[in-house]
């Protein structure tokens, strides 16, 4: 009697210490997940993609005693590019190479790992990244380097089901974080650099059976594919979705980037828009139907992918209540849709650029001749990273500001090269180069939803693919490429607070409550730094 | 004998050539001779992981895009610049064809030398043009490299400011290879006229902003009022390092500074037109040139 007794009363006690409860997040709590700001639940924060919190323990007037906690380092070198979840105290990040785990919140110690093992031959443009997670129910879901889904019990890290997405032998590759709608895992895919098909696919979230597939370049013999001209240069026309799309739940309608067509600097053999490159996507996540599309750089010529994250906003426009769909692109522009129709509303240039003259009443770029690569090589701004590449950006609805991270003063010499299509090789059809004494700089900037107009900036020496999160205190957190993680005021730009982690920031920070404490967390180098007062 | 055309052009166009490099160029007489031959280069294109493939080489269009993409640095006729001469029988660093297209293809990291944007297959061309190059007559450099290597010591106080096998200064560049990256215009044109060139990077998004030598000038004022010049050490978004004539590094936050004044395009170097005579440049330029070990 007495051996049975011990263990019940160690297990109350734990319990009432620090015992982790276990994971259970169904759709509803995803759909206000803004609600519960001591967890973060998805890679946006929300489905609106705001990365806004409401937590107040840090605030301007303390955030100068902001200090690291602990700091959790990797076996594997290289950076880092994830977005932690956090669920009740416990933060899920991904590492590199095809590894998850599982920190406990208060110690930064490991509850699990999962290790999937890699093939060595993945091409993928930038090295075996990944962005982040998904958590439906009690499940995780990560896409792997090498193109599988993956579903992971939350409470132990064990592995539930593993679907071949696609084979990386094309050149294919995965990095994005997956995204958890009803009872649906909505996937996209890398690769725009490798003369892929792109394509946004919907799993199963329970057993991982494909439900649909969207391609993002029609077939002959549908819309649009004529936008490619008459030879077969759609079926190696890129167009990939690397990066987490958000949701509308009222509109029950999906929003999702796609990427620049292929190859990417030689658009010789697919005359025309290059249809649905370089657009937003708005489709049915029941169903994977189109809703609509706005196409941002029609035959994008320069590599400057679409993938940034479309926000989506609530705001006031002409007296009007608007449901908005804002995002500042890669080609220097930012632009505000109706997301519920598609319709192009006002966008401007919020970076220096060369190459068009402004939008016109469609919102399509005006080209000003002279710059598409040759041979030779031609100069332009923004370079191939553009204005913004892939970083999450961040809407305070307390500001009515969304705060982007990009870069600014910054060209380069863009040249054509032919080049012939060959599976899994490099498909790009140039390339760029550096100005030579050329100091291109990071920048955050403040932009006007509604107007666009950049309302202030923040420069950083270099730049960085480091997410921004903004809180209810008006305070602003990201990262910087020589390894600050800093605060800035969110109304001002001012500097507030930074702290020196010795490597390059690329990812995303969070905020959430661990023991009714608020925290930072921010993946720098190869690790996650956690900061508290 | 029987008469051979790529022997007879090869005679008429690299007499003094030794025997490896005439057999290297006797696939781009090949070529010359007939233009749509196939020549066998035995070199992969970088990346690719084949052991040899066949690749048409063009001396023409290698000529066409060497002026585009290389004679900016190593000069019109390879004569070099701010990149070393290619007008050489042998490169340093491309003993070979196969590293000779790695090179331009990939770059050299830590260095000035970028991967060239050129297409694949007209890499081995721009190489073959490099290598013809190698016939030319090496550039004359006059003056006496003993007398020079004085004038370094004393009269020109060279160690104030550079590095020779790791004695002297770090105010501007290392010069102990200088004879392999510079040729001599550049380097007498660098003594008369330092703005004329100042060392800059290619790297556009760097987290040290020092690697390779990028010596930019730098004049800080603190918010005290102190004043100081020097060349910048490094630099990230929230400090900024500098070390000064003497050599003493500072280090400050940028909100400790009221004004950072980079002067770009300016050389920390003084000019030394009428420091010295003629005879006196020619030795030192002549010095420099023989700056070539890396022992």
């Amino acid at each position: 009697m007495k051996s049975l007794l011990l263990p019940l009363s160690l297990t109350a006690l734990l319990a009432a210490v620090s015992a982790v409860a276990q994971v259970d997040v169904p759709f509803e709590r995803l759909r206000h997940a803004g609600d519960e700001p001591e967890n973060w639940l998805t890679y946006g924060g929300n489905y609106s993609g705001h990365r806004f919190s409401s937590l107040t323990q840090i605030a301007p007037s303390n955030v100068a005693t902001l200090k690291p906690i602990w700091i959790y380092q990797s076996r594997e070198a290289g950076k880092w590019e994830t977005t932690p979840l956090v669920i009740n105290g416990t933060i899920y990040v991904t590492e590199r190479p095809n590894v998850i785990t599982a920190l406990d919140g208060r110690t930064g110690r490991p509850i699990w790992n999962y290790r999937r093992p890699m093939p060595n031959d993945v091409a993928g443009c930038c090295g075996p990244v990944n962005r982040g997670l998904a958590v439906l129910g009690d499940s995780l879901y990560v896409a792997t380097f090498d193109c599988h889904l993956v579903c992971i019990n939350a409470n132990t890290g064990k592995e539930r089901w593993d679907t071949l997405i696609a084979d990386y032998k094309l050149g294919m590759s995965e990095t994005v974080a997956p995204l958890a709608v009803h009872d649906k895992i909505i996937v996209g895919i890398s690769g725009g650099e490798f003369g892929i098909r792109g394509f946004l696919d919907a799993y199963d979230a329970k057993t991982g059976k494909q439900l649909w597939r969207f391609w993002t370049i029609p077939p002959p013999g549908e819309p649009w594919n004529e936008t490619w001209g008459k030879g077969d240069s759609w079926q190696h026309g890129g167009a990939s979705t690397w990066v987490t799309g958000t949701y509308d739940p009222d509109l029950n309608t999906l929003y999702w980037g796609t990427g620049n067509p292929g190859p990417d600097y030689d658009g010789d053999d697919r005359p025309g828009d290059n249809l649905y490159s370089c657009c937003v996507l708005a489709l049915d996540p029941d169903t994977g139907r189109l809703k609509w599309h706005f196409q941002y750089t029609q035959h994008d010529v320069h590599d400057w992918d679409a993938n940034q994250v479309p926000v989506l906003v609530d705001a006031t426009i002409g007296g009007q209540p608007r449901k908005l769909l804002v995002q500042a692109n890669r080609n220097s522009f930012f632009y505000v849709l109706d997301r519920a129709t598609g319709e192009f509303i006002t966008g401007k240039a919020f970076a220096k650029q060369t190459w068009s003259s402004g939008l016109d009443a469609h919102g399509h770029p005006i080209l000003i001749p002279g710059n598409e690569p040759n041979a030779d090589g031609v100069l332009v701004y923004p370079g191939l990273e553009g204005a913004v590449n892939w970083p999450s950006p961040s809407y305070s609805p307390l500001t009515g500001l969304f705060y982007v991270h990009g870069q600014e003063d910054y060209a380069q010499v863009f040249y054509k090269m032919k080049e012939d299509y060959a599976p899994g090789r490099n498909y790009d059809g140039g390339g760029t180069r550096n100005v030579l004494g050329q100091e291109p700089y990071g920048v955050v900037k403040a932009i006007d939803p509604t107007t666009a107009e950049v309302r202030w900036e923040f420069k950083e020496q270099t730049s960085s693919n480091a997410a921004i999160l903004t809180t209810a205190t008006d305070l602003l957190f990201t990262g910087t490429r020589d390894g600050y993680f800093y605060a800035l005021d969110a109304r001002t730009g001012k500097p507030l607070w930074r702290f020196q982690t010795g490597g390059q920031i690329h990812g995303g920070p969070v905020t959430f409550l661990v023991g009714g404490k608020q925290y930072v967390a921010i993946a720098a180098g190869a690790g996650l730094f956690l900061f508290g007062l | 004998m029987r008469f051979s055309l790529v022997r007879f052009l090869h005679a008429i166009y690299f007499p003094r050539v030794p025997l490896r490099i005439r057999l290297a160029f006797c696939a781009v007489l090949a070529v010359l001779t007939a233009p749509a031959a196939m020549a066998q280069v035995a070199a992969a294109p970088a990346g690719t992981g084949m052991a040899q493939v066949t690749v048409v080489t063009n001396l023409e269009e290698g000529h066409r895009l060497f002026e585009v993409h290389c004679a900016v640095c190593h000069g019109p006729g390879g004569e070099g610049g701010k990149g070393p001469t290619l007008a050489q029988p042998t490169l340093p660093r491309a003993s070979d064809d196969a590293s000779l297209i790695r090179i331009i293809s990939d770059g050299i990291g830590g260095t000035e030398m970028p991967q060239a944007r050129i297409d694949r297959k007209d890499v081995p061309s721009v190489a073959a043009f490099v290598r013809s190059l190698g016939s030319r007559p090496l550039e004359v450099v006059p003056g006496n490299p003993e007398r020079g290597a004085k004038i370094y010591a004393i009269k020109g106080a060279c160690a104030q400011c550079h590095t020779l096998r790791g004695e002297g200064a770090a105010i501007g560049p290392d010069l102990t290879t200088v004879g392999r990256r510079r040729s001599a215009a550049y380097l007498r044109r660098a003594l008369l006229d330092p703005n004329a060139d100042v060392p800059q990077s290619y790297s556009a998004f760097r987290s040290d902003v020092s690697l390779p030598e990028n010596f930019l000038y730098l004049r800080v004022v603190t918010t005290n009022q102190i004043e100081i010049v020097g060349v910048r050490v490094n630099e990230d978004t929230f400090s900024i390092q500098l070390r000064d004539v003497t050599g003493r590094v500072f280090s400050f936050y940028k909100d400790e500074l009221a004004e950072i004044d980079k002067q770009w395009g300016k050389s920390p170097m003084p000019s030394y037109l009428g420091a010295f005579t003629p005879d006196e440049l020619d030795d030192l330029v002549a010095f420099l040139v023989s700056l070539r070990d890396t022992k």
